[in-house]
């Protein structure tokens, strides 16, 4: 039996990740943790995210947590939802300014509406996602679409680590991924067939590149 | 290519069962929330909301039984409002499987309650409901924010609530014309129109929905991102995947 671990900040709703995880991950064990060493013994992990990522990387250094998560991808499977995205570049815009992971490499800013009345932020809702080919998209449709809720977007600056592109006002990295890593902004938890699907691919996903 | 127009259906809850009398061929319990809530799933519905409509705190219970076990199987974003007036009540919420809270009255009494909400689960889970109602029309329309079911009037513009409320980080707003409420003559769209363009977030248009081309006209006249509708999807004039059809081919962008 496989175990699946869901990183816990203790500043978002983790009940419909844990849901959807269990819901595509049969007989798996799923838990929700905040101890690095329950995150670095699963055999594959969940980084989710909501709120601002000032108070995410805070409590991120409090518990251990960043040594836990650069251990995790040096070895088993790690899905980042949303803030967990955002959280693994270099640099971010929210909070005014500060210092993520670093490891993907690009930036985090936040959508600007300067006169554009039609560019409501948050970006929320259903928006496509333009993939390029990666095994976790399998059996999804290309330009499928699912659900956002974000006022910050990564601009990446390696391409290779593009593997979907949205477009909402600007054209934004929707999903990135890097050997064992594979992170999307919006939610697949609340995307319905297509995000279900995405997350059965990754619980039964062996990492280590597409 | 784009970020689709939302459809909205809303189940009005009454002690755990849905009212104003739901009316599938193929579903066994008219009233269990969670059938029904299955059902628009599958229909292609972007999101849904529950309107807990009684006021007891016994019946709080029932709600959150009924949003866990909506949130095991049904993976679109839900919203829970109706009697939210605390911090408590939120989280609890949000506990329970709920993706947003909406909070209505409270935040007219308490204004203040927004902003900790806000800050404290973050902008994207907070919705606040508005329910307006026109008080001078003309060359100078005006609408002002009632509370209690649209029975108490409270003298604030419903137009600078709308700002204020998005300033204290509202991540959306839920706009129900009480005029037009119940009705079916379709949303006042001045009123949507005005709200929408005054606010970065998004809106939802509410109250009034008859037929599917009051749909298209919410998003096209109102300028609505979303609109959310009870009764005909309730009665199963229409189905969710009609109502897209319709806005499709009326060129708006939707999730088929």
């Amino acid at each position: 039996m496989q175990s699946i671990v869901i990183i816990d900040f203790g500043s978002g709703n983790l009940h419909s990740v844990r849901k959807a995880i269990e819901h595509v991950a049969d007989g798996a064990s799923v838990r929700v943790s905040n101890r690095p060493e329950e995150v670095v013994a699963a055999d594959r992990v969940v980084f989710p995210g909501q709120g601002a990522i000032g108070s995410c990387l805070q409590a991120m250094d409090a518990t251990g947590m960043r040594q836990a998560i650069n251990e995790v991808i040096a070895s088993k499977p790690l899905l980042g939802i949303c803030l967990g995205l955002q959280a693994l570049y270099e640099h971010s815009e929210e909070d005014g300014g500060i210092d993520c992971l670093g490891i993907l490499a690009g930036r985090v800013k936040r959508f600007s509406a300067p006169g554009d009345s039609a560019l409501k932020i948050p970006h929320m809702g259903w928006n496509q996602v333009d993939q390029n080919p990666h095994p976790l998209w399998s059996g999804i449709e290309q330009g499928s679409r699912f659900y956002f809720v974000h006022s910050y977007y990564v601009d990446s600056s390696e391409p290779t680590e593009v593997v979907g592109v949205t477009q909402y006002g600007v054209s934004f990295t929707s999903a990135a991924s890097r050997g064992n890593l594979f992170a999307v902004q919006f939610h697949p938890e609340k995307s319905q067939r297509s995000g279900l699907k995405l997350l059965e691919n990754f619980v039964s996903w062996d990492g280590a590149d597409g | 290519m784009g970020l689709a127009k939302r459809i909205i259906p809303c189940l009005d809850v009454d002690n755990g069962r849905v009212v104003k009398g739901v009316q599938f061929v193929d579903i066994r319990d008219a009233g269990d929330p969670v059938e029904i809530a299955r059902r628009y799933d599958q229909e292609g519905a972007d999101e849904l909301t529950f309107l807990d409509i009684t006021a007891s705190s016994d019946n709080r219970e029932t709600m959150i039984h009924v949003v866990e076990q909506v949130a095991g199987e049904v993976f679109i974003p839900l919203t829970v409002g109706g009697g939210i007036r605390k911090l408590d009540d939120v989280l609890r919420m949000l506990n329970a499987g709920a993706d947003k809270v909406a909070i209505n009255t409270a935040a007219v009494a308490h204004p203040e309650f927004v902003k900790q909400a806000t800050d404290h689960c973050g902008s994207q889970c907070i919705v606040v409901a508005v329910d307006a109602k026109q008080v001078a029309e003309g060359d100078a329309p005006r609408w002002e924010i009632f509370t209690h079911g649209g029975r108490k009037a409270t003298g604030i513009d419903a137009i600078e609530w709308c700002r204020r409320m998005a300033d204290y980080g509202a991540g959306e707003i839920l706009l129900t014309s009480m005029d037009r409420d119940g009705t079916r003559n379709g949303f006042d769209l001045p009123l949507t129109r005005r709200v929408c363009d005054a606010v970065e977030i998004p809106v939802i248009a509410s109250g009034g929905v008859g037929n599917l081309n009051h749909l298209v006209e919410g998003v096209i006249e109102g300028h609505a991102d979303a609109v959310l509708a009870a009764s005909i999807f309730h009665f199963a004039e229409h189905t969710v995947g009609e109502a897209k059809r319709c806005m499709q081919a009326a060129g708006i962008e939707v999730r088929l």
